[in-house]
């Protein structure tokens, strides 16, 4: 491809296929997630969707062929708990590419939507490595906010958007003591206060717009935003490593019906038969085991024994300079004791399931969005790479300005 | 550049010159009293490193990948009293050889990290324990970071776990010098002078760009990259005099010493060529700067540390003998940062340019083998044939040159030191781990046996066992 041809696809629109144009990747070792591989399968596309999945699909006359023969099919990795799209340098470093704070201890009706650049750089760093969705979170405070889920493809926010919002954040972690006077147990009342007062809030609406109500722990914006949250809809995604901390999670979630998702979760391994009776997901970093304050427990087995102890397990790297560690963290999971299926379930349809977006993303199944992956190899393996990748069934070109750079400086003097 | 010949002692350069002998080797007990000698004149620190007696070890039917030759098959790696007696065919055991199943298993040298923060930025990380930057003046080359470390930090037996034997202790990059770093052996110990690699020459830690003039803008500077230089160059030509100053009293004794200075002394020997220069740059034209400043003063500049756009200049690292040591794919995480791909130590090794991967992190740290292969297969899957001798150079030879030590460690030769790895298969699979770990003949490590599983003073009571797990 010259290179002006492959700019043009970086960077404007990739035009979508024609209604009905079906493409069909063959010859493949398929792995749907949600069933057992399979050899020498073939996927149809057709319309943004997956229209069939099988070894014996019959590619239709016209469909435009993608041979996948030696390779491994996928579906799209789901990071659980990125900053894509919001974040790109380090805390402080430059606050023009930082979209994931504000000001405040608690923020629920704060989306960060409206923060997140399609033309961030990082999202096409994170195709490279598979990555077609993400949960995209905001940082700081006791409630941080909402975060969204987006699918790595598009110029527009609501090309980019799957669901808005994805989950509400809160921290009962080191991270949300401030808002509690400096100490968790105060972190947790307060948040109990909020949640107590959205319940209270939604009764009397109308005695709040008329000023009869004492008032409340936070602002009606905030109250409105959690109703979903109170109403055990929208998933909390509660921010707990240590083992008192989840614990304290859990308590809450029993009290207010709440849908819980552990983030973080570094001593979960300890309270696993809890999280498995309560059916929490745990979002964790499969790489995180050096001990802190915070969490002294850490392992690097954590994925491993909750899995073993019936606990959903879901891989993310939160760290925005690490993002791109998705698919070596699940295979790290594997290095330390979890089953190769259950920690390619940890990127996909695990992910998908503590998002909410199971019946669209996470498998490979007839009916569900394409978001598709061909690898060279295993996809989970250091020597694998991504040779195809389709985001609603569009194929998108594997650049980045990594791959840009690459080819400036692949021989020297460079190629200016 | 001419590269120089190091000192094979560690310790000041001045001491060595009083004495006649290495600092490091001069016994601890005074035979004069304290007002006869000066204290430059005096053993400075010296390791108190001892061999842990162990067995001879044969690993046998392993595939072996030694960092000084092809990968081979079906192949045994013998060791005694610390050091490595054959590698290849089985030879004739020593008495009470220890024998290794090897089938199935990778052995490979022990892995080498030029860059650690692990003893001066310990874990739990708390201000307590926060020992790494003596940012309170932008020129401290006075400062050591062994004075800082902590040997119960529980992150060192992590790293043990992942197959790491040595590393290099570096002061943090606020300062445009920051301080001299050591190079220790990861060992269980009481005190850093235990785990002081012997012999091993002091480095000097710099840095460039974004961290001093951000740490110092506020105050007194620099505040800008020129500021940064022009501080460099300020403190080399204060220590050029300072050298000569006790260069001619060495010769002459003419009248009282010259006054003892500390930070010059360390930057004095810089100069004579006994330390070896780190510097902590990321852009390719900053390092360009450093090498022409290191070209003003005479000295070589041994590794580039980050050097994330070293891919740019890869040429003119190559050309001037100048390592770089590398992440696989660290980006993005500051301005300076913005350019780095996971081709660049591909690059750097296609060009000819000496390769090492780092870690800077107590997380990468554990993984040194995984962050060499995902740079080894970026670069392959990029059209770069990088050999897999090439990428295990990248965390053993490689390091262990840019730490002055390439003579007694970081590949598996006759004659080298002992520090062996056993892995439980291919070291650049993402499933592999490090099943065995040597260090100088001493099994430190053995994953198969908790007692053999290290945990610092720190891990007892308030850690679970089985963290290497």
């Amino acid at each position: 491809m010259s290179r002006g041809a492959w700019r043009f696809l970086l960077w404007a629109l990739v035009p979508a296929p024609a209604a009905g144009q079906v493409v069909a990747i063959t010859g493949g070792t398929v792995y749907p997630v949600s069933g057992p591989p399979i050899e020498h399968g073939t996927l149809l596309l057709r319309d943004g969707r997956i229209s069939a999945v099988g070894a014996s699909v019959t590619v239709p006359d016209g469909a435009v062929r993608v041979d996948a023969t030696g390779m491994w099919v996928t579906p799209g990795l789901i990071h659980a708990g990125s900053t894509l799209g919001l974040k790109l340098f380090e805390v402080g470093a430059q606050e023009e590419t930082e979209e994931d704070f504000v000001t405040g201890e608690v923020k629920a009706a704060f989306n960060v939507g409206e923060g997140i650049d399609p033309a961030a750089v990082s999202i096409p760093v994170a195709r490279l490595e598979g990555i077609t969705t993400a949960v995209t979170a905001p940082a700081g405070g006791l409630i941080p906010g909402q975060a969204v889920l987006i699918d790595l493809a598009g110029t527009r926010l609501d090309e980019l958007l799957v669901k808005s919002p994805a989950a509400m954040i809160a921290d009962l972690s080191q991270g949300g003591k401030a808002a509690g006077g400096g100490s968790r147990a105060g972190a947790v009342l307060r948040l109990r206060r909020v949640l107590r007062d959205a319940i209270e809030y939604a009764k009397r609406r109308e005695d709040f717009r008329k000023a009869q109500m004492q008032p409340l722990a936070a602002s009606a914006d905030d109250l409105e935003a959690l109703q979903p949250v109170v109403g055990g809809t929208l998933p909390l995604f509660v921010i707990a490593n240590r083992r008192s901390d989840i614990e304290n999670a859990l308590r809450l979630a029993a009290d207010f019906k709440l849908r819980l998702v552990v983030w973080g979760g570094v001593e979960a391994w300890q309270v696993a038969p809890e999280l498995a009776r309560a059916a929490v997901p745990v979002v964790l970093e499969p790489l995180t085991d050096v001990p802190r304050f915070d969490a002294l427990g850490a392992r690097l087995d954590n994925a491993t024994l909750l899995r073993a102890a019936g606990v959903k397990v879901v891989a993310a790297q939160r760290d925005a300079a690490h993002f791109r560690d998705l698919r070596q963290a699940a295979g790290n999971e594997v290095r330390n004791g979890m089953s190769w299926a259950d920690a390619l379930r940890s990127v996909t349809l695990s992910a998908a399931e503590a998002a909410g977006i199971e019946g669209s993303r996470g498998s490979l199944e007839p009916g569900k969005v394409a978001n598709v992956v061909v690898w060279s190899g295993d996809p989970l393996e250091l020597s694998s790479q991504v040779r195809h990748l389709f985001i609603h069934g569009v194929e998108i070109p594997l650049q980045s300005r990594q791959t840009e750079l690459f080819r400036r400086y692949r021989t020297l003097p460079p190629a200016y | 550049m001419r590269v120089p010949n190091l000192a094979t002692c560690a310790g000041p350069g001045v001491a060595a010159l009083l004495t006649g002998a290495c600092a490091v080797a001069t016994s601890s007990t005074p035979t004069a009293r304290v007002s006869d000698t000066l204290s430059v004149q005096r053993s400075q620190y010296a390791s108190t490193y001892v061999r842990r007696e162990s067995p001879p070890v044969l690993i046998r039917n392993a595939t072996i990948l030694t960092a000084a030759g092809p990968e081979m098959t079906h192949s045994s790696v013998l060791f005694a009293d610390g050091r490595i007696v054959a590698v290849g065919a089985d030879s004739g055991l020593p008495v009470g050889t220890v024998v290794v199943d090897g089938t199935g298993k990778y052995v490979t040298p022990g892995v080498i990290d030029t860059h650690s923060h692990l003893g001066v930025y310990s874990a739990p990380g708390t201000p307590s324990q926060s020992d790494g930057n003596e940012a309170t003046d932008p020129v401290t080359p006075q400062v050591w970071a062994e004075h800082s470390f902590w040997p119960q930090d529980p992150q060192i037996p992590l790293a043990i776990a992942g197959g790491v034997t040595v590393i290099q202790v570096l002061p943090g990059s606020a300062n445009l010098i920051g301080g001299r770093s050591v190079t220790l052996r990861l060992i269980p110990a009481r005190t850093v002078q235990e785990m002081k690699y012997p012999d091993a020459p002091y480095g000097v830690k710099m840095a460039c760009g974004e961290n001093p003039k951000g740490t110092y803008g506020q105050k007194n500077g620099p505040s800008t990259r020129m500021g940064n230089v022009a501080g460099y160059r300020a403190a080399f030509a204060a220590a050029e005099q300072y050298g000569r100053k006790w260069d001619t009293w060495l010769r002459t004794k003419a009248g009282d010493a010259p006054a003892r200075d500390l930070k010059l002394e360390t930057l004095a020997d810089v100069l004579r060529g006994k330390l070896l220069v780190h510097i902590h740059c990321y852009r390719a034209d900053e390092m360009a700067q450093m090498l022409d400043l290191a070209r003003e003063f005479g000295f070589h500049i041994r590794s580039f540390h980050h050097a994330t756009e070293g891919y740019k200049i890869a040429d003119l690292l190559a050309r001037d003998s100048v390592s770089a040591s590398v992440w696989a794919d660290w980006w993005g995480f500051k301005m300076e940062s913005l350019d780095g791909i996971p081709e660049n130590a591909a690059l750097l090794q296609q060009a000819g340019a000496r390769t090492i991967i780092h870690s800077d992190s107590e997380d990468g740290i554990q993984r040194l083998n995984q962050e060499a292969a995902k740079a080894m297969y970026a670069g392959r899957n990029a059209g770069i044939a990088v050999t897999r001798e090439q990428a295990i150079r990248w965390i053993t030879a490689n390091p262990a040159w840019a730490l002055g030590i390439d003579s007694t460690t970081g590949t598996l030769e006759p004659g080298k030191h002992a520090d062996v790895v056993v892995w439980s298969g291919d070291p650049f699979s993402v499933y592999s781990k490090a099943e065995r770990v040597y260090n100088d003949g001493w099994l430190v490590f053995d994953r198969s046996d908790t007692t053999r599983q290290y945990r610092t003073d720190f891990n007892i009571g308030i850690t679970q066992p089985g963290v290497g797990q």
